[in-house]
């Protein structure tokens, strides 16, 4: 196995460190006695398609395997709607290959561009979270490279600890090597959606807290620089898969091929030295899209159109300028919705512009010991890292969401300390517990492990 | 680790009672900061940094800069005791004395103090900071390296050694995370010019401090503090030998 020697950054493109990238697939790495070769005093950790933001997938001085997709990566049971599926294919090669079969996968996120591996170790959700839970609800078996050599193949019965360790483990407990769960069956690539324009942030918590229950996925855009009367405007979308029946109804032209899944790319935006997302950029760009929203829209989408949105435009951080950016995602829970309150009301005050800022109810957690989903209002917001600061500030908003129960998202983080984590995860001595029976030795580690300090 | 803006968990300060190490410190000091390690001649006072959060450690340990085969050791100790080292500092160094353009003794002694200290540390350092693939190398060189003058060539040249040794040791970590920032201040206000006739442009601790952060966040090689020496050394370099020892005097 050929390594390079490779500066990584997470998709935020902060913190670079250099690593020695091995890429290849899991039979290869297993032939290749354990871990030996590629294991030195620094460990090892696994990198999908590097969509996590911060530093969860790079690892400073020693190793990181990419994981290819092996010989058949792609297997469906039709009769039972399970997918067993290699950790190194991508939620856009999956959907390409199942939903012109007519099933979707149980959970992405907004983009189609991550791993099915990185799906189990960041423990993602979706807009369906508060009906479906996290990717992890929906796996049944995994198998696993663990840190003596050993591959396993691992269920929740089978391994109860080591499993709910790895569902949200970032990677910390194994190499996961293909994972096997349930997919949802579905009659077209389109989706139902009710899109509503919604002028105040009281009004969109009654309408979320009144009408999530009624669809699979909902989600809120919120324009975060809007004050006054206008504080907390936002764009409701809600929507189920299309059946047939909504076919003929409300896209007659797709009936005859409902499954026909094809989705577009366009070329790449160019590096931008600066910043492009100033204040006024955000606030005329924020003013559009809500003012093109109308009062309530029902109609269908494309499944990328609704879904993954921002895949349309491949590097779009590139926006961002040189310095990157960072995502800022917390949940807090049912109860504290006034301490949400007064978060979106902070930023929309003294905050800097976001133009991707979304407002979601989660359901049920999975189980996953270090899973970040749990009941409750979830905020994520993106926002350039090179403003002089911020990093005070959001330890103010750090401060407020833990006084509530709340906690941040590993996958998104970049910035937390190993206070912050531990406060938000209660269950994190007994994960370190898990991790430390399984890999004695340290040999899966990664630079987000050790500036959490969670090895 | 760094975190997303480029904020140290560990610093390590070699010359753990320079003013303007501590100036740097207080000025990269956030709620990330957990270590700050201060490496400094065994004996002498404690070393306080004040302004600092409460929550950061300070940590003092005895470091010797001539005892050259000891830094490779020392600095992987450091580095095992409290993890990745994010910056280091290398802020130690000597004026030298009334005589020491003429006492042969001191001369050499203050040479392997500025700059054979520096190159051996300088190489253990980089040695840590390739193998953990990340971190930066804050070397506290001076202007007096850039041209040396009559009055104080001695020290002069032992910086202007520190210096190249520096800028060469930058691009040799080309490509291994490493990284090497060197640092060209005026006179400073400080503990080892307290006494001395101010130069022109002269500046404080806090001044070199925040140039410092400034180049951090923009990743840059080379950094002047204030930053208009960078020209006046520019043209300093050019005058004639007359001139250049006229305004010396």
């Amino acid at each position: 196995m050929e390594a390079e020697q490779r500066a990584l950054t997470g998709w935020g493109r902060t913190a670079p460190t250099v690593a020695s990238v091995v890429s290849a697939t899991a039979d290869e790495i297993i032939a290749d006695a354990g871990l030996g070769s590629v294991s030195g005093q620094r460990g090892i950790i696994a990198r999908g398609l590097g969509r996590s933001y911060g530093d969860p997938a790079q690892n400073g001085g020693g190793s990181v395997i990419t994981l290819e997709p092996g010989s058949d990566p792609i297997r469906i049971d039709a009769g039972n709607g399970l997918a067993h599926v290699d950790a190194g294919v991508s939620l856009d090669m999956l959907l390409r290959h199942i939903v012109p079969l007519g099933w979707f996968v149980p959970v992405t996120p907004g983009t189609r561009f991550v791993t099915v591996g990185g799906a189990v170790a960041s423990d993602i959700h979706g807009k369906n979270h508060h009906a479906d839970g996290s990717f992890g609800a929906h796996c049944t078996s995994m198998q696993i490279l663990l840190a003596d050599g050993s591959h396993r193949t691992i269920t929740p019965e089978s391994d109860s600890d080591l499993w709910w360790a790895t569902i949200g483990g970032m990677g910390l407990t194994g190499l996961i090597t293909s994972v096997s769960f349930t997919l949802i069956p579905i009659e077209s690539r389109f989706c139902t959606v009710d899109t509503y324009r919604v002028p105040t942030l009281d009004e969109l918590i009654e309408k979320m807290e009144a009408s999530d229950h009624l669809y699979r996925y909902t989600v809120a855009w919120i324009d975060l620089v809007a004050t006054g009367k206008n504080l907390g405007r936002s764009v409701l979308s809600m929507g189920n898969h299309s059946t047939l029946d909504d076919l003929v109804e409300l896209a007659p032209k797709a009936v005859a091929d409902p499954l026909d899944f094809d989705p577009p790319t366009f070329p790449d935006i160019p590096s931008q030295p600066l910043n492009v997302w100033t204040r006024p950029a955000v606030r005329a760009f924020n003013e559009l899209w809500y003012r093109k929203t109308p009062n309530h829209h029902h109609g269908t989408e494309s499944l990328t159109g609704f879904f993954h949105p921002l895949d349309m435009a491949s590097q779009w951080t590139r926006l961002y300028g040189r310095h990157g950016f960072l995502q800022y995602q917390f949940v807090v829970p049912f109860e504290a919705i006034d301490t949400m309150r007064t978060i979106i009301t902070k930023i929309s005050e003294e905050g800097h512009a976001s133009f991707l800022a979304v407002l979601k109810r989660m359901g049920d957690e999975s189980g996953g010991l270090l899973s970040f989903p749990k009941p409750g209002w979830t905020l994520t917001y993106d926002l350039p890292a090179g403003i002089n600061g911020l990093g005070p500030w959001l330890a103010e908003l750090d401060e407020l969401v833990l006084d509530v129960g709340g906690r941040h998202y590993l996958a998104k983080d970049a910035l937390a300390t190993p206070a912050v984590i531990s406060a938000g995860y209660p269950r994190l001595d007994e994960w370190k517990a898990i991790r430390r029976s399984v890999d004695p030795d340290g040999v899966w580690a990664s630079d987000q492990a050790r500036r959490l300090d969670l090895l | 680790m760094m975190n997303a803006f480029d904020q140290p968990q560990t610093i390590l300060v070699l010359g753990g009672r320079s003013d303007i190490a501590h100036a740097i410190v207080r000025e990269l000091s956030s709620s990330a900061l957990q270590t700050v390690v201060l490496a400094q001649r065994a004996g002498g006072a404690r070393t306080a940094i004040p302004g600092l959060p409460d929550a950061v450690s300070i940590v003092e340990v005895d470091f010797d800069a001539t005892d050259h085969a000891s830094h490779l050791a020392f600095v992987e100790q450091v580095a095992a005791d409290h993890g990745d080292l994010d910056i280091v500092i290398q802020a130690f160094g000597q004026l030298g004395g009334d005589t020491i353009n003429t006492d042969a003794e001191l001369a050499g002694a203050l040479a392997d103090v500025n700059y054979a200290g520096a190159v051996s540390s300088g190489l253990a350092v980089a040695d840590r900071l390739k193998r953990q693939g990340h971190g930066v190398f804050v070397v506290l060189s001076s202007v007096a390296g850039m041209r040396t003058r009559p009055s104080n060539f001695v020290y002069g040249s032992t910086k202007a050694g520190q210096d190249a040794f520096a800028t060469g040791l930058g691009h040799s970590l080309h490509g291994t995370g490493a990284r090497v920032m060197t640092v060209r201040p005026g006179f400073v206000r400080s503990a080892m010019t307290e006494g001395m006739e101010e130069a022109p442009f002269a500046c404080d601790p806090s001044d070199v401090a925040s140039a410092v952060a400034d180049g951090l966040r923009k990743k840059k090689s080379v950094v002047w503090a204030p930053g208009k020496l960078r020209y006046v050394f520019g043209v300093l370099k050019l005058v004639p030998g007359p001139i250049w020892r006229f305004l010396d005097r």
